[in-house]
């Protein structure tokens, strides 16, 4: 499933009457298949980007195509829109609403014309690959779930309709490391097999190692697009030291003490290997 | 000792097996920056909602700022001596102007009217929002949110200020913003206790409890705690950028001098060590 954006803008009117400009003219295209992080500071529009990505709203102006049809056109198949897309929102947990997990995961399914048995089947699957025991959790209250296992159920209610595009809106806030690790390879999993990802995040090492492509939103505008690895060694131009990765500021903090410095160093394993290299005498100097 | 427990249990079901704390003594001195390091369920959360009351004590002795958490009539003295700032920016606020929401507590402790306005300022200056005073508080940042929420605590001059994973869902400015308040507060003689479980936040501390599974597992300097990889592995915490990038580069035959904590501190290291080959 191709997306193609075209000068999107949103307003939001504030109950004062003042008009807050969200997003502005902005557009891209997202091939099929592509997994791309948005990155921005708090109220750069990256939510607002998504709920309109997800047909949740109605852009001020602008068009969204999926595989080049208008998705807010007369005609457009609402019902379809919903199969095609699965949005995960800032703090999940809040999504549940069922007595017992295996129906919150299920309620997602009601319209999709699966029969009783291929429904089941694929709450079952749903609930497994989110690394739940599926009998010992089905009939248990998703409210009485931990945190971190609600946050799971809500993954699993949404990818149990086998979307073509995943959104997550900061999926990984608040999760520890582990946590956090056992997210990024799931939906790395979820992206081989053919999903669409698109996700936000204020975690820059997840993003550096993750993601295919990167949005940058600045202010309801987009100010960077392109390959992940580009678009981080462009960014220290445009932004402060907070939007770069940490292996990024040591390399910098580095060349300022006359030593390594590879604009291409972004990951973790980039400054480890330069470094290899500067510290065994193979670089320079 | 400002904060003294003792052999702390708590259940959330009261009388079953699972317990969120097992035994948990913890020793925090008047000016201590203390950071509580753990992953999710470790029980971090849980043991700091003992110290202002809002989790009762169920098993075992605890004594802030002097006054037992089981005393039910000091519990509001307890709660203005002890501050704690949330996680979540947008479900701490109580009035639609930040000036009102800073007042809040202030007006339910019955501070004089002509006290108030004075202290609202005075808080909000101290977190670096002056100016900000009629702003409502939608219309802020992560990061400046979290800030007026800190400004309310401050409004009632608390000795211990708690926050409870209070960056975690901060772009990286607002972080850094938090983080910058958070020891300035604490240069300034507060008492700072962090829950975290990103380990870089941990790295500034005088202290860290580290806790796994309701436990404490640890309990020490940064230097100590956090450069100990069995120790980290055993924690479910992933070591701080340097530390893995230490014992990484001695994987390939490399030994800088010492384990460094911060990127300032790895920069010298290299540094130092390049200038000897």
């Amino acid at each position: 499933m191709s997306i193609q954006i075209e000068n999107l803008s949103f307003s939001y009117l504030q109950p004062s009457g003042e008009k807050v400009d969200a997003l502005k003219n902005v557009s891209f295209t997202i091939e099929t298949g592509d997994f791309v992080g948005i990155m921005g500071p708090t109220g750069s529009g990256k939510t607002t980007l998504l709920q309109l990505l997800a047909g949740l709203r109605l852009p001020t102006s602008g068009r969204i195509y999926f595989n080049g049809e208008e998705i807010n056109a007369k005609g457009y198949d609402r019902n379809r829109l919903r199969q095609t897309v699965g949005v995960v929102f800032q703090d999940p947990e809040y999504q549940l609403f069922a007595t017992t997990v295996e129906k919150d995961v299920a309620f997602g399914l009601k319209e999709s014309g699966l029969s009783r048995q291929e429904a089941t089947d694929r709450v079952r699957w749903a609930l497994e690959t989110m690394g739940f025991d599926f009998e010992k959790v089905r009939n248990q209250s998703p409210l009485a779930l931990s945190g971190g296992e609600k946050r799971r159920v809500a993954i699993a209610g949404v990818i149990a309709r086998k979307p073509e595009i995943l959104i997550f809106d900061e999926p990984i806030a608040g999760l520890d490391p582990f946590g956090r690790e056992n997210f990024l390879q799931f939906v790395t999993e979820r992206n081989q097999t053919g999903t669409t990802i698109i996700m936000t995040s204020h975690n820059m090492e997840a993003l550096a190692e993750y993601t295919k492509h990167l949005l940058v939103l600045k202010e309801g505008r987009l100010i960077d697009a392109g390959a992940t690895r580009e678009v981080f060694t462009r960014l220290k131009q445009r932004y402060n030291g907070a939007f770069q990765t940490k292996a990024q500021r040591i390399a910098i903090l580095l060349a300022e003490g006359k030593l390594m410095f590879s604009p291409a160093v972004v990951t973790y394993g980039d400054l480890l290997s330069a470094l290899k290299q500067e510290l065994t005498g193979g670089g320079r100097g | 000792m400002l904060v003294e427990g003792k052999n702390i249990c708590y259940s959330y079901a009261f009388g079953g097996f699972s317990f969120a704390l097992r035994d948990v003594d913890l020793n925090i001195a008047r000016g201590e920056f203390v950071a509580i390091l753990g992953c999710n369920g470790s029980g971090k959360s849980t043991l700091v909602k003992h110290l202002n009351a809002l989790l009762q004590l169920q098993q075992g002795e605890l004594k802030v700022a002097q006054i037992d958490v089981r005393n039910e009539k000091e519990v509001w003295l307890l709660r203005r001596r002890c501050g704690m700032v949330f996680q979540n920016p947008d479900h701490q606020f109580v009035a639609p102007v930040v000036e009102e929401d800073i007042a809040f507590g202030l007006e339910n402790y019955e501070v004089p009217r002509n006290e108030i306005s004075g202290r609202v300022r005075s808080a909000l200056a101290r977190v670096e929002m002056s100016g900000y005073e009629k702003r409502a508080p939608n219309t802020l940042s992560g990061g400046q949110k979290q800030r007026v929420a800190l400004a309310g605590v401050l409004a009632l001059d608390p000795e211990i200020i708690i926050f409870d994973e209070a960056t975690a869902m901060l772009d990286p400015d607002g972080r850094q913003e938090v983080i910058k308040i958070m020891e300035k507060l604490h240069r300034a003689g507060k008492t700072i206790i962090a829950i975290t479980h990103y380990v870089e936040e941990a790295v500034a501390a005088d202290k860290i409890i580290l806790m796994h599974q309701g436990r404490v597992l640890a309990c020490g300097s940064p230097q100590t705690v956090l450069t100990n990889l069995d120790l980290m592995k055993e924690a479910e915490l992933i070591p701080p950028f340097p530390v893995r990038l230490y014992y990484d580069l001695q994987q390939a035959g490399i030994y800088l001098n010492r384990c460094p904590l911060t990127e300032e501190e790895l920069v010298e290291e290299i540094c130092q060590f390049k200038s000897k080959i």
